[in-house]
């Protein structure tokens, strides 16, 4: 059968590679906002694993708001993008530095 | 090893292949493709842990929306992708140092020593007329009312927000103005010029 610990380490290790996604990809801001959305699912693996193995639906309402929170973030994110790369024609992190004192 | 586990180690092993190509790959598109192939594999090991509702919308609204919404920014930005990725190795070292590390003290802590099957026993399987969309239902529409209509308007925002961004005017476009259509007078549009008779040209 399927451990509570398989569910933990496959959304521990999914988390990590994000985590190494967001270093390797310094420049690409598209990049990395799909690290972010890797990072959320992650969590959400844990909330359906936890939800599953106690036996409590609320894990699974959790995920379900994380899950709208995420969909509003990558709209406005992408947007934001969108009137970032219309402003300075670049969306390259390192020449993002106006607000650089 | 049962069928479960099989299909458990099958999603997870692609899960974590496209997450890996996800970080890696040069082309923006590629790396958006991987990720709806993550979501996938991510909707399969969902439905094993018996939250069959919540893989369905994993798969209507990231895969059918909001990837598609990210390959149609990749695409419609005109990125240089040769001189996106010209500092691409200088930090890998560190990321993936600090990625197995992380992997490594999780492991420690989730590991089977502290949530293995004998701390965590095995759930029993619902039966074959439990319904997880009437159960999720029930609970969201009761208990979690007004969290789920602050969702709502969470996505009102995020539309008004996103519209309020990108919306530009541009001087050589025309607009209609509907407070002024609606304002018009039949005297703004037709004006009668009192004039003499004239003849027929012969």
């Amino acid at each position: 059968m399927i451990a509570l610990s398989d569910f933990l380490i496959l959304s521990a290790i999914l988390f990590s590679l994000s985590i190494a996604g967001i270093f390797i990809n310094r420049k690409n801001i598209i990049i990395l906002l799909m690290c972010v959305e890797l990072m959320l699912l992650a969590v959400n693996i844990n909330f359906i694993a936890f939800s599953h193995f106690l036996g409590d639906t609320v894990g699974q309402v959790f995920v379900f708001f994380i899950l709208t929170v995420a969909a509003a973030e990558a709209a406005i994110g992408l947007a934001i993008l969108i009137v970032v790369f219309r402003n300075r024609r670049t969306i390259d992190v390192e020449e993002l530095n106006t607000l650089n004192g | 090893m049962t069928f479960e586990l099989f299909l458990f180690y099958v999603f997870s092993a692609a899960l974590l292949y496209a997450a890996t190509m996800v970080i890696t790959q040069r082309n923006s598109v590629h790396s958006a493709l991987f990720l709806v192939l993550a979501f996938c594999c991510a909707a399969g090991v969902w439905l094993l842990a018996e939250a069959e509702f919540l893989a369905i919308v994993l798969i209507l609204v990231y895969v059918g929306a909001v990837m598609v919404l990210f390959l149609f920014v990749v695409m419609m930005l005109d990125v240089d992708q040769a001189s996106d990725r010209a500092g691409y190795m200088k930090y890998a070292p560190v990321g993936v140092l600090i990625a197995v590390v992380l992997a490594i003290e999780l492991m420690l802590v989730v590991g089977p020593g502290n949530f293995g099957l004998d701390k965590f026993a095995s759930p029993i399987p619902h039966a074959a007329d439990y319904s997880n969309t009437k159960e999720l239902g029930r609970v969201l529409y009761t208990v979690y009312m007004y969290p789920f209509e602050l969702a709502a308007v969470i996505l009102l925002v995020a539309i008004i927000a996103a519209i309020g961004l990108t919306l530009r005017k541009r001087p050589q476009t025309r607009y209609q103005d509907p407070a002024k259509q609606v304002q018009v007078k039949a005297a703004d549009r037709v004006r009668i010029v009192k004039m003499a008779t004239e003849k027929k040209w012969s």
